[in-house]
């Protein structure tokens, strides 16, 4: 088994370097080429979930995304802000998603989860073991070679 | 690849054409634009997708956003878009049923600017 972890500062601009390492072993890890740009899309979200989410807190925590290669390509993407902030996985219905009054960042974290959902059969979202914080667990099937 | 930015207008249409990478980092910037060219006084506006190859949530955001200023303003929004993969994520999160979607700027700009009868 293979592991790669990347930490980085709640900034915007190191969701895309997360976005590109992971994508680099999923391939390495042996996912299915045409799986690679939901794995690419995925890591984002849970990654811009989690610096939002340190942002609004006041958060310099560092943002911790694992990646390993036992018997599915497993991806942690975890967070140091309080639970009762972070757990929530409604999905909006397309009414609500143009309603005038729905604030944008309510918008983007329904619209982020649909996504996460939508596109990631094996998802868990659950506190993390030791301190404040979540991790959302996702994973893709590998084919050995 | 960086966030390309390009307006211009087509059958009386302010078509922004947007390329490269639209995420947390970059959707700051395409929200600027569009809200620059509402306040410049754009009323159709057509969004080009065509050569994004990555958009997020932030993205879609920002493209809800601007749906909205423009109803407000009794305008018109509506996008392009003909890949699979960006079309999979307006699917997704319920968003098509929320955008007009066009397959080509020609469909786009040749409603009357009625918003109806995406050709998806």
């Amino acid at each position: 088994m293979a592991t790669v972890r990347l930490s980085f500062s709640p900034a915007p601009v190191h969701v895309r370097t997360a976005r590109l390492v992971g994508v680099a072993v999923a391939r390495r890890a042996g996912v299915a080429e045409e799986l690679l740009d939901e794995v690419r899309l995925a890591i984002g979200e849970a990654c811009t979930r989690a610096v939002a989410l340190h942002r609004q807190h006041g958060l310099t925590d560092l943002v911790t995304v694992e990646m390993s290669d036992a018997d599915s390509y497993a991806v942690r993407v975890i967070d140091h802000a309080p639970i009762d902030a972070s757990i929530g996985l409604a999905k909006l219905l397309p009414d609500e998603l143009a309603d005038e009054s729905l604030p944008d960042e309510a918008l983007t974290t329904g619209v982020g989860f649909a996504l996460l959902a939508g596109f990631v059969d094996d998802l868990q979202v659950r506190p993390v073991d030791d301190g404040t914080g979540t991790e959302v667990r996702m994973a893709w099937p590998v084919n050995r070679r | 690849m960086e966030l390309s930015l390009a307006a211009r207008t087509v059958a009386g249409h302010t078509v922004l054409e947007v390329g490269g990478e639209v995420d947390v980092y970059t959707a700051p910037r395409l929200r600027e634009r569009l809200v620059e060219l509402v306040d410049g006084g754009a009323r159709k506006v057509v969004v080009d997708l065509g050569r994004v190859d990555f958009l997020d949530s932030t993205g879609l955001g920002v493209l809800v956003g601007a749906l909205k200023r423009l109803r407000a303003a009794d305008g018109t929004f509506g996008l392009v878009c003909s890949k699979e993969p960006l079309l999979k994520i307006f699917r997704i999160t319920a968003l098509d049923q929320v955008f007009p979607i066009y397959a080509s700027i020609e469909a786009a700009t040749s409603t009357g600017g009625d918003g109806a009868g995406p050709t998806e």
